[in-house]
């Protein structure tokens, strides 16, 4: 346990005087917490001009008894809670990608596999150095933004669609599982590639689902409801343990002095 | 110690093509407190067989002990007791030296981990530049840091990849000095190198290697085996009858008579100097030449390994050797 807390030691020490991944650790956290109270401010007021008719019918339809303008700021702040699953996603992504990728350029592995570490605890402190601060960053931004928008939002029926269980659910675990995703994702890619931006870049295609989610829903191709999200953190769990295999076999001392180019 | 039978790696050749074999059943003996040189051309595989012995990489075949531990079932207790300066540095730049050290300590389970980074920094003259970030150092230092690193936990075997390589005279002289510190302590050091001046001022043996191990002795051994032992004589002048009379005793071989400005030299080859350099310098003076001075003629230790490597070219496999270098290099 010592050795992991070592590697989250260093790794944190490192991987934050890195500009690129300070950016990213602290600013979209900002802007996808402060956007969803921004909307939601911007339409607690609404005298009700906004239309049912401008979302997804299947979304109207759950509205029930809300007005159309309540509805329409539930499905438009669920839009935005949406992108706010982007942060488990790219945090992970930009701190793994300088923190293996840059490791294997400047040649600090070796010495660093040369130690009595195993393999195991390494890539288990590499992976909670990159996932611990995404889960963090999402649990908190979303704390925030549950604090913010019970100031904003008046009316109670409007809150408890916002603060939905199915949102509960997708921030404490769906988050994390694609948390371990994308840490995963960025070890495959880094072992492949020698520059940490082009393997931030390529692991990014992490985010490509939960567009095309964003996108689906958007287009009323579905709905994201409780039964959908427990579906999804299924799937991320079997997707999880065949990336961790992948992973791990990946980041296999000898894979890594003598395939990693 | 190190011990190894047989040690064998082949590595996967590119796609579809045949496995490189970068070190093929080397038998090696490596005594505890000996410091022990590995020398070979680029892509002989001396890095793959540290690397062997430092458990990062398995064996295709064969067995190896370090420390009486055996590599492939007690690779964590081996990578405890060894301590490895790779051939690059490999610092992380944008930490201070302290806190490099420190990491390592806390990852080679050092009990006193700010006891040990001072002692080390200290004693490679680092102490006044701890909070320096390490990307600020120049080669030297990131070099005397990294041994600093290897050191930390006390390990009693060093494996030394290119210590100086790329330093300063001046920084190469302090990690020589501080290699031969090492060695007073008793420490068995393993160290690969090109620098074979360095090789023989530092080594107790020596091993050449070109996948295959071509020889282990002592540097003098080598130079013996190879070359005899020759003993110069600076006279005045060597007339002839001089050189004929040297060339008439049962013990000298290879008499040679070389003319120089200052005089003229001669050179003879003798299997036991100490014994028989007196019964020539007495015959010298008394056939009345001038003996300036008196010394035995050594062979470079590069003289040595030029010849060894030559030797494997001229080999019939040597097509075989050449081709497959380049991909060996890629391979370790």
């Amino acid at each position: 346990m010592n050795k992991i807390q070592t590697i989250i030691d260093k790794e944190w020490a490192e991987v934050f005087k890195n500009r690129v991944v300070l950016f990213t650790v602290i600013f979209m956290p900002l802007v996808f917490t402060a956007l969803p109270l921004v909307i939601l401010y911007a339409t607690h007021s609404d005298p009700g001009n906004s239309d049912v008719m401008d979302m997804p019918p299947q979304f109207a339809r759950l509205c029930g008894n809300l007005t159309g303008a309540a509805c329409t700021q539930v499905y438009i702040v669920n839009q935005f809670l949406m992108l706010f699953m982007l942060l488990p996603l790219a945090i992970p992504v930009a701190i793994s990608a300088y923190s293996i990728v840059g490791e294997k350029t400047t040649r600090c592995l070796e010495p660093l596999l040369a130690t009595p570490i195993t393999t195991i605890e390494l890539i288990v402190g590499k992976g909670l150095a990159a996932a611990i601060p995404a889960i963090v960053a999402t649990w908190a931004g979303f704390a925030v933004f549950a604090v913010g928008a019970r100031f904003i939002v008046t009316n109670p029926a409007v809150y408890a669609r916002i603060l939905d269980p199915m949102w509960l659910i997708a921030v404490t675990v769906v988050g994390p599982l694609m948390a371990v995703a994308a840490v995963n994702v960025s070890v495959i890619v880094s072992s492949r590639v020698s520059d940490p931006r082009t393997a931030e870049q390529v692991s990014m295609v992490v985010i490509v689902p939960l567009l095309g989610v964003f996108f689906g829903q958007m287009a009323g191709l579905f709905l994201l409801d409780t039964r959908f999200i427990l579906a999804t953190a299924a799937v991320l769990i079997v997707v999880d343990i065949g990336l961790v295999y992948l992973g791990v076999g990946m980041f296999q001392r000898e894979t890594i002095l003598t395939k990693w180019k | 110690m190190i011990r190894t039978n047989a040690l064998t790696k082949q590595f996967p050749g590119p796609r579809d093509g045949a496995a490189v074999l970068a070190v093929d059943r080397l038998d090696l003996q490596v005594e505890e407190g000996q410091v022990f040189g590995f020398l070979g051309p680029n892509g002989a595989g001396k890095t793959t067989t540290v690397r062997m012995l430092t458990c990062l990489v398995g064996p295709t075949s064969g067995e190896a002990w370090v420390n009486d531990l055996k590599v492939g079932r007690d690779d964590t207790d081996i990578r405890r007791s060894v301590g490895i300066l790779t051939e690059t540095p490999g610092l992380y730049d944008r930490l201070s030296a302290e806190k490099n050290l420190t990491i390592f300590a806390r990852l080679y389970e050092v009990e006193d981990v700010r006891g040990q980074v001072e002692k080390y920094l200290r004693m490679l003259g680092l102490w006044d530049r701890r909070d320096d970030l390490a990307g600020n150092f120049s080669k030297g230092m990131k070099q005397k840091l990294a041994i600093c690193r290897a050191l930390l936990h006390e390990p009693k075997m060093l494996f030394l990849d290119e210590p100086t390589s790329g330093l300063d005279p001046e920084a190469a002289k302090l990690v020589h000095d501080f290699i031969a510190e090492l060695k007073n302590e008793g420490r068995t050091i393993f160290m690969c190198t090109h620098n074979l001046d360095e090789a023989d001022r530092l080594c107790d043996r020596i091993g050449v290697m070109k996948q295959r191990l071509l020889v282990v002795d002592t540097p003098q051994n080598l130079r013996r085996q190879l070359y005899g032992r020759k003993v110069v004589f600076h006279l005045r002048r060597a007339d002839p009858p001089l050189v004929k009379s040297i060339k008439a005793l049962p013990f000298a071989r290879d008499v040679q008579t070389v003319e120089l400005a200052t005089g003229s030299k001669i050179v003879v080859e003798m299997d036991d100097p100490e014994a028989q350099n007196p019964i020539i310098v007495r015959k010298l003076v008394e056939a009345g030449a001038d003996v300036q001075f008196v010394g035995e003629l050594r062979h470079s230790l590069e003289d040595v390994y030029l010849s060894l490597i030559q030797a494997t070219r001229s080999s019939p496999d040597s097509q075989e050797t050449r081709g497959n270098s380049d991909s060996r290099r890629k391979a370790s």
